[in-house]
């Protein structure tokens, strides 16, 4: 799906998302029982590369929303390459600027604004990490794609042949991209079909914005250990 | 300097052991817990009873602190469930018991292939448990020095740390140079030009930036005297800090987004003569720092 058609059907023609560059933002409003709920929407588009200047642009958009609307639920549209793969970027502090981004989503919902995250099409890597997985909630639309890197690739860096990873993958959601994968492992709280208003709608009426992905990923099969580990540590 | 102990040559659990009181450490699931990936074991890869870090609670200068160091030997450092999950409970161990600081000794090129996914996931709650810890006035201290670097996700992990320590040798940054290479072509990024891959992502160039806080020699006991002196130092975000930090990135991205090499970006923050950094040691560039950099904090 494409950002137009997402905001379309998650807002109708109530909203003033418009794009600049990859970067996409805007207000959209919400009917909620008898009051209209504001929401800002930041995210990228065309698979973008996450650069200085997207994750600068993106960050700058949370800090508006934070500065200027206190309590503004805030819907992240994730849909991204990865981190632009240059050495001018690198040069210039790429981590940096993409953990800034991290650092002001994480502030907002410290200043009370719910954050939550979509897939909408591609997410991969370090873009992901800083923007949609740093949400209260990331969601994800099931066509869509998230991975680290595919097989082959993996098959290249870890020398394990394609065929293993691939027979292991169909039990282990550890080693295959997918949607699916993610939400047994947690970090994808559910998949939204059907009327996606109404999964936004649910979703921000969910309270809970501390981290529960390790307990997900327990509860359903697809990170085994994680939450146990956390706890041995806590308790020791 | 004399009787230097080379922290870069240190493994993990013996960094660790330097950098604390002496044998005040006490290993939180230590290699006895035998608490091992199981991804690695199922795609038989050599696996590690500790899952490559080292985490538990000690004392500097008989103040309580928590610490963790990845072993760089294994795997690259890299963050797996089991490794990721150990850091996360480290955090949240540190909102318990209130620690004068959190050490984090990084050596990793970030996300563990062999359990990508897991491994992605496990960085994002690092992330999201650093800076709960970071809330709660407790401050995490990054300390760089090994061989691997800091790279991907645990790059992402640093910089939302209250402090960086990196030493002259140490690098950070994103995508390591082999890995744009291999992208982009040797052109973009040739990742057997030492010379290149230091003053691109090394401790030089990032404590001219301002990306680290401080910078020492390849010593473990200038690591340790700087880690003591940041016990209690925290710097807790808010809007005012994110504020300044998105003006001091525009700036940057304004006076050196056209540079296209270090030498270029020095030049403009004030350095009069850029082809001399790559020669300097730890105290001239603290030196040069403090005296003509403008454009960088």
């Amino acid at each position: 799906m494409n950002w137009k058609e997402l905001v379309i059907a998650l807002f109708g023609e109530a909203h003033t998302i418009t794009r600049t560059g990859d970067v996409i933002s805007g207000d959209a409003h919400l009917q909620v029982a008898e009051a209209e709920l504001t929401i800002a929407v930041v995210g990228t588009t065309d698979h973008a590369e996450i650069g200085v200047e997207t994750a600068l642009a993106q960050a700058r958009l949370v800090l508006d929303t934070v500065s200027r609307y206190p309590g503004r639920p805030i819907v992240l549209l994730v849909d991204t390459q990865g981190q632009r793969l240059r050495r001018r970027d690198e040069l210039l502090g790429l981590n940096r600027y993409m953990a800034h981004l991290g650092c002001c989503v994480d502030l907002a919902r410290r200043n009370g604004h719910r954050i939550i995250g979509l897939v909408y099409d591609q997410a991969l890597s370090g873009g992901f990490i800083t923007s949609g997985l740093m949400a209260d909630a990331c969601y994800a639309l099931p066509e869509a794609e998230i991975r680290v890197m595919r097989l082959p690739a993996m098959s290249r860096v870890t020398k394990i042949s394609e065929d293993l990873l691939r027979s292991l993958s169909e039990t282990n959601p550890v080693f295959a991209p997918g949607v699916a994968n993610y939400v047994a492992m947690g970090g994808i709280q559910s998949l939204w079909s059907g009327d996606l208003k109404q999964c936004l709608l649910d979703a921000l009426a969910d309270p809970n914005t501390s981290d529960i992905r390790t307990r997900l990923g327990a509860d359903r099969g697809g990170r085994a250990l994680a939450e146990r580990v956390v706890h041995q540590v806590i308790e020791a | 300097m004399i009787n230097a102990l080379s922290y870069a040559e240190l493994n993990a659990r013996q960094r660790v052991e330097h950098l604390l009181d002496p044998g005040s450490f006490t290993e939180i699931l230590g290699p006895s817990a035998r608490v091992v990936s199981p991804h690695l074991a199922l795609l038989g890869v050599p696996y590690a009873f500790d899952d490559g870090v080292v985490i538990g609670t000690g004392l500097m200068h008989d103040q309580p602190v928590l610490i963790a160091a990845q072993e760089g030997r294994f795997m690259g450092g890299g963050v797996g469930e089991v490794h990721g999950a150990k850091l996360v409970g480290l955090m949240r161990l540190a909102l318990k018991v209130r620690p004068m600081a959190v050490f984090v000794l990084a050596e990793s090129g970030g996300v563990r292939l062999h359990e990508a996914n897991a491994g992605l996931i496990a960085v994002s709650e690092v992330m999201r448990a650093v800076l709960d810890v970071r809330a709660a006035g407790i401050p995490v201290v990054m300390l760089i020095g090994g061989a691997n670097g800091c790279f991907g996700g645990m790059g992402l992990i640093a910089r939302c740390a209250d402090h960086v320590v990196m030493s002259d040798q140490a690098r950070m940054s994103m995508s390591g140079p082999e890995v744009i290479e291999s992208s982009r072509g040797v052109e973009e990024f040739d990742s057997r030009d030492r010379a290149l891959v230091w003053r691109t992502t090394g401790g030089k160039h990032r404590f001219l930036m301002g990306d680290c806080d401080l910078l020492v020699e390849d010593d473990m006991g200038a690591f340790r005297q700087v880690a003591a002196s940041l016990l209690g130092c925290s710097q807790k975000l808010n809007l005012q800090g994110l504020l300044d930090e998105q003006r001091v990135l525009t700036e940057r991205l304004e006076n050196t987004g056209q540079c296209n090499d270090a030498g270029e970006i020095w030049r403009r923050l004030g350095v009069e003569h850029p082809e001399r950094v790559a020669d300097m040691d730890v105290e001239q560039l603290q030196a040069l720092k403090a005296s003509q950099i403008l454009g960088a904090s």
